[in-house]
């Protein structure tokens, strides 16, 4: 079929693809600016050590690829049917060298990514504790249709959509559901997430580096009310958040029994509350509610997850 | 001869076919009891406060059913073995008992689910019995499935003879009826047996 | 009485809010409209006849794509709409959906997209060029084939069946992610239309499997060993492998979600000791899978376009094998990496992230595969080699992100984001939806006798890769930024709307491309003369089915060529040309409605099933169970065509082709061009009332 080839037709291509690529990061860059990038822009030490893993890939995936596409487009450039200065042999034999090459380059790559992953895996699992000599602060989780619910035990008093903890201090954060789907515990810029499911108990161990209010939220579907389910995490000096802590004590609002019923039926856009204290046990209830019937015995052998 | 010899050739190249495609079938239906399988190996403990599996189960009746089925493979093999020799009346023979050996086996599994429901052990009273009635269940179904199979086919043999489609026929279907016995074993194996390991 | 007869159906179950009365009313005009042009045309008998009840894998090729494409545009519908949600709901305004209505709108997007577009085309595809490739006359199994296309079709009214009675789909992610879709959370019958529409169309995809792996491994012509075929052919069997080694997975699965639903069962409840991993686990080892059996056939196509448009055979064609084969084996052991946040532990996590990197090396090994045929090639750059470099544009950086997301600590910050989002839909569109334009390009001449239009060709292309970076690029920095996917509604603050509305923008220049690849289409048609194939091998192509007449006769091959080495025809043409055929008699399946009664029945069932009625069930079953016993014992089902009749056929075809006038050589049509013919047309039809002869 006849086909008309411009003069510089392929460097005008070329020239039009790199403008508009150009103009793409730049309107992106824009439209990001002054905003937070979350990832990137980690106030906590798990959330560093993620964000630096995530460059490190992408650098070293982009060190093979780019070249890599870069040789395919110039190859079926320099090939073109007009270009009778490029040789055709269409029974070229390839050279004995390509083969292993082929399999090889890929394969080294990943194994350099794999090698830095293994470790990097283990060091930053959720559930390891930041630091195995310093017993981490504990606050309870329970994720419900469709807020979040936080108790912190030590100090017996309980929140709801506000979580407050000290800067520079190891925290874990045991994480379940109740009456509610699965969803997943996320402050992007402290850590990464985990997943909330009834009747287990998730540990998320984090540490806030930087003192600011962060934005948390499920981000895992659990229902009509999940884009409404967001929480603010507050890192805080030591001596403030004890303070917040002694005010919280001060609230006329008690966690018990009936509170958290209430609390249970759904609701979405929940204010931030706070809870003077807590019913004894109560976050234990709620995960042992899911292994057996409430009247009879509690069950043997439940393959439960820690 | 030359158009017979390529109808039987091409009679061969098409049983050859419709063989490795039942094969390639019944490897398909082996996945999904797998599933049912791997579920009931990770639900057969959470008995949410219930009694466990073992303490429901009559070992007796596992083995009776076991046995029985066992012998309707046999039975299925003595048929096709007499598909071999042509012999109408022994196929329909030794078919038939292999049906009635496959009604014995129902009526026994039938017996012991009746049995669960009326003591109030339900698929509804907690996963374990869930995944325990869906894969026997599901075994069950597969056997009337084979039963049904093997009465419409033994109708027909019965009507129309012997003749290579319906010979075709009673081939998979025994693939078939050998496959779910297999199947049984390992049921037998993992749900009865190892409840008491 | 009532709940006997109709279980959970009454009143309100029929449509009364804008979307459901506007859903049915669209279907009801598009099948008025079908009915009236039938009735009108007299074509029912042939429609009947000559389509619905064929057995012929071409005529199944052709519905499927047909189907696939209106679907196309129903998902393409629902992305509008979930782009215009997003770009509007920020801060103040909480857009035109409600949060529950717009997850219905991903859910039934997802599904469409992956189990209706994408496996229609690909079974297409499948069915019109693998016979043709490996010099075959039918799949193996004719009845199942047909049945395989009923029960898709069944799956494509069911997942439209809830505008007319039910009015919700599926609120809970293309997969309902169990608890959520449990009865528990999920009360309505949506989550059972998912089930069942998911259910029968799984099982027919299972059916084509085994038909398809029966085909490849037992019909292939003589002389052609497995290290002959053709490479999309082999994409096809891998995929295929796949299809019946994971399909019976989610068979189960949707089976076990069923009881609990329907029977008040406790797999993955929350009480009673139910355990959702479970699902979680089952759903993604179909899940994952499901992926590679959609890219494979397009990695297939990619082979066969690379090497005819390079002029030059495929470089290491068995490293092409063991990438596919490698692809296909490693799918298996991977799906983990869709849950790593789920909390498994750093050992579990870490063995399945090192598998998904895995994965990546035998994909980047067809990409240098593809580099070395092009070296020395002398490549022409057609509209498919287009799509193909559009494929390597895109798919190769989203499969950075993919392995970027196989690093469990790095997905625990990108799981559930918009940087997912953008990874995987690059992959589905810029790998198999890609592939799919590419191989319709290529093969289209081979399925209609003209080739499409080059010139319209080339601006669908660039309106797509344009629209797609515009599109996508911003997804990818929303997840950077935090973005969760699957957000109604989000605060002002986060900075995220202008993103959205980039991203939308991007949405509707793809739309653009779309609009621009049926104009391709139409206006192929209209040029259909001078785009002619008269030699049935348009492109100068390599493989078997370029051996045959465009489009080819119903028994495909008059004789079945022997075949000696790759590249079949290739061969064959260096060699002087097919040998002068000794035609013989050739057997032939009969056309069956069996497929369409027993689908029919299925889908019977399956209503009754979402609708918890329970007579009506038992019903369905029994008329499946009948309708395959009639068929099954059916003993005439083929007839042969005499070797005297074949030769006349022949003859009577080689004289209408020679007596045909040779293609005009002229331009492709442009878009400007296209405009005045249709704006031309249009006004003549009106000032002259030509529909009065219509």
């Amino acid at each position: 079929m006849p086909q008309k080839r411009k003069k510089n037709g392929i460097g005008r291509t070329v020239g039009l693809i790199f403008l508009a690529f150009a103009s793409l990061a730049l309107i992106i860059k824009a439209l990001m600016h002054g905003h937070n990038i979350a990832l990137f822009n980690s106030k906590g030490m798990i959330a560093y050590d993620e964000r630096n893993l995530i460059i490190f890939t992408a650098v070293v995936l982009l060190s093979v690829a780019l070249p890599t596409l870069f040789v395919l487009f110039f190859t079926a450039w320099r090939y073109r049917e007009s270009n009778s200065k490029a040789t055709h042999n269409p029974n070229a034999v390839h050279n004995k060298l390509l083969v292993p090459a082929i399999w090889l380059i890929p394969t080294a790559c990943m194994l350099v990514l794999a090698l830095v992953m293994w470790p990097a895996t283990h060091r930053l699992e959720p559930q390891k504790q930041i630091d195995e000599s310093v017993e981490p602060l504990t606050i309870q989780v329970v994720s419900t249709r469709w807020k979040w619910l936080f108790i912190y035990p030590e100090q017996n008093i309980a929140t709801v959509n506000f979580v407050q903890l000290p800067v520079n201090t190891p925290v874990e954060f045991e994480l379940t559901a109740d009456d509610a789907p699965m969803s997943s515990f996320w402050i992007p810029n402290l850590s990464g997430q985990l997943y909330t499911m009834t009747g287990m108990v998730n540990r998320l161990n984090l540490m806030a580096t930087v003192a600011g209010d962060y934005p948390g939220s499920s981000a895992e579907i659990n229902g009509a009310g999940f884009a409404e389910m967001k929480f603010t995490a507050r890192a805080s000096s030591r001596a403030d958040f004890d303070q917040w802590v002694q005010q919280t004590k001060q609230s006329p609002k008690v966690l018990d029994a009936a509170a958290y019923s209430a609390l249970l039926k759904p609701s979405e856009n929940n204010p931030p509350a706070f809870y003077a204290a807590t019913e004894s046990g109560l976050y234990d209830t709620v995960v042992m509610r899911y292994m057996g019937p409430s009247d009879g015995h509690p069950n043997h052998s439940h393959g439960h997850h820690e | 001869m030359v158009k017979e010899h390529e109808t039987e050739n091409h009679e061969a190249q098409a049983d050859d076919r419709v063989a490795f495609g039942f094969w390639v079938y019944l490897m398909t239906d082996l996945l999904m009891f797998a599933v049912l399988f791997a579920t009931f190996a990770v639900l057969r403990g959470n008995t949410f406060g219930g009694p466990a599996l073992r303490e429901l189960f009559s070992l007796p009746l596992a083995l009776t059913e076991t046995l029985i089925l066992l012998t309707s493979s046999f039975t299925a093999g003595l048929g096709m073995l007499a598909v071999r020799r042509g012999s109408k009346n022994q196929v329909l023979t030794w078919f038939g008992i292999t049906f009635l050996l496959g009604l014995a086996f129902l009526g026994f599994e039938l017996k012991e689910f009746a049995e669960f429901i009326h003591e109030g052990h339900t698929w509804q009273s907690s996963a374990s019995l869930s995944s325990f009635f869906t894969l026997v269940g599901t075994h069950g179904l597969h056997i009337t499935s084979g039963l049904l199979w093997m009465g419409t086919t033994l109708v027909f043999i019965w009507k129309r003879g012997l003749n290579s489609h319906l010979v075709r026929k009673l081939t998979l279907l025994s693939l078939f009826w050998h496959f779910l016995d297999i199947v049984w074993i390992f049921i037998f194996t993992v749900v009865y047996l190892m409840a008491y390991v | 009485m009532k709940e006997i007869l109709l279980g959970k159906l009454n009143g309100h179950a029929l449509p009364h809010e804008w979307f459901t009365i506007g859903g049915t009313v669209a279907f009801v005009l598009l099948a008025l409209f079908a009915v009236i042009v039938l009735t009108w045309t007299k074509r029912w008998t042939w429609l009947w006849k000559e389509w619905l009840t064929s057995v012929d894998p071409k005529k199944i090729g052709i519905m499927y794509f047909l189907v696939a494409g209106f679907m196309l545009l129903r998902g393409g519908l629902d992305a509008i709409m979930i782009w215009l949600q997003q770009a509007l709901s920020s801060g103040a305004s909480h857009g035109y959906l409600s949060a529950d209505h717009f997850q219905q709108i991903f859910t039934a997007h997802g599904n469409i997209m992956v189990f209706f577009v994408a496996m229609g085309f690909v079974f297409g595809l499948i069915n019109y060029i693998v016979p043709l490739q490996i010099g075959a006359r039918d799949l193996a199994s004719p009845f199942l084939n047909t049945l395989g296309f009923w029960l898709y079709i069944g799956g494509v009214i069911m997942v439209n069946m809830f505008f007319a009675l039910g009015g919700e789909y599926a609120a809970t992610g293309w997969l309902a992610i169990a608890p959520l879709s449990e009865t528990q959370f999920s009360p309505g019958v949506g989550v059972d239309y998912w089930i069942w529409s998911l259910q029968i169309s799984g099982i027919g995809t299972t059916l084509g499997g085994i038909n398809f792996v029966m085909t490849i491994l037992k019909m292939r012509a003589k002389g052609m060993t497995l290290w002959k075929m053709p490479m999309f052919t082999w994409g096809s069997l891998c995929s295929m492998l796949m299809v019946i080694t994971v399909f019976p997975l989610l068979t189960a699965t949707l089976f076990l979600l069923f009881l609990d639903r329907y029977f008040g069962m406790h797999f993955f409840t929350t009480g009673s000791g139910g355990n959702a991993m479970m699902y979680t686990n089952l759903i993604w080892m179909w899940g994952h899978p499901e992926v590679y059996i959609l890219v494979l056939p397009a990695f297939g196509v990619f082979s066969e376009v690379v090497s005819a448009f390079s002029r030059k055979r495929l470089a290491s064609y068995k490293s092409q094998v063991a990438g596919l084969i490698g692809v296909t084996v490693f799918a298996l052991s991977v799906w983990l990496h869709h849950f790593f946040t789920m909390g498994a532990g750093a050992d579990v996590n870490a063995f399945f992230g090192v598998m998904t990197m895995v994965i990546a090396i035998p994909t980047s090994v067809l990409v240098f595969g593809w580099i070395a045929t092009m070296y020395k090639g002398r490549i022409r750059f057609t509209t498919p080699m287009l799509w193909f470099l559009g494929f390597i544009a895109t798919f190769s950086l989203g499969g950075l992100a993919g392995v970027m997301l196989a690093v469990p600590p790095a997905d625990f910050q990108l799981h559930n984001s918009l940087f997912l989002v953008a990874h995987f839909h690059t992959m589905v569109i810029g790998g198999v939806l890609f592939g799919i334009f590419c191989g319709i390009n290529y093969w289209f001449p081979k399925i209609a006798g003209f080739r499409l239009n080059e010139r319209i060709g080339r601006y669908s292309f660039w309106f797509w890769i344009v629209g797609f970076f515009v599109a996508f690029v911003p997804l990818y920095v929303l997840g950077l930024m935090g973005a969760t996917r699957r957000l109604d509604h989000y605060d002002a603050s986060t900075g995220w709307q202008p993103l959205f509305i980039m991203s939308f923008i991007g949405g509707l220049i793809i739309m653009v491309g779309v609009a621009l690849q049926v104009v391709q289409i139409i206006a192929s048609v209209i040029q259909k003369r001078q785009l002619r194939d008269t030699t049935g091998d348009p492109w100068d192509g390599r493989t078997l089915e370029w051996a045959t007449a465009s489009p080819p006769p119903f028994y495909n091959f008059a004789v079945i060529p022997e075949v000696t080495t790759r590249d079949a025809y290739f061969e064959i043409k260096q060699n002087g040309g097919l040998p002068k055929p000794k035609y013989e008699d050739i057997r032939m399946p009969r056309n069956t409605a069996a497929g369409i009664y027993v689908a029919a029945f299925a889908f019977i069932a399956s209503f009754a099933f979402v609708w918890h009625i329970n007579w009506l069930a038992i019903a369905g079953i029994v008329g499946v169970i009948l309708c395959l016993i009639i068929r099954t014992f059916n003993e005439d089902t083929e007839y042969t065509i005499t070797a005297a009749e074949v030769e006349k056929l022949e003859e009577r075809r080689q004289k209408k082709h020679a007596a045909a006038k040779p293609p005009e050589d002229a331009e492709d049509m442009g878009l400007w061009e296209f405009i005045k013919i249709v704006v031309t047309w249009a006004l003549d039809v009106i000032r002259n009332k030509r529909w009065r002869t219509w």
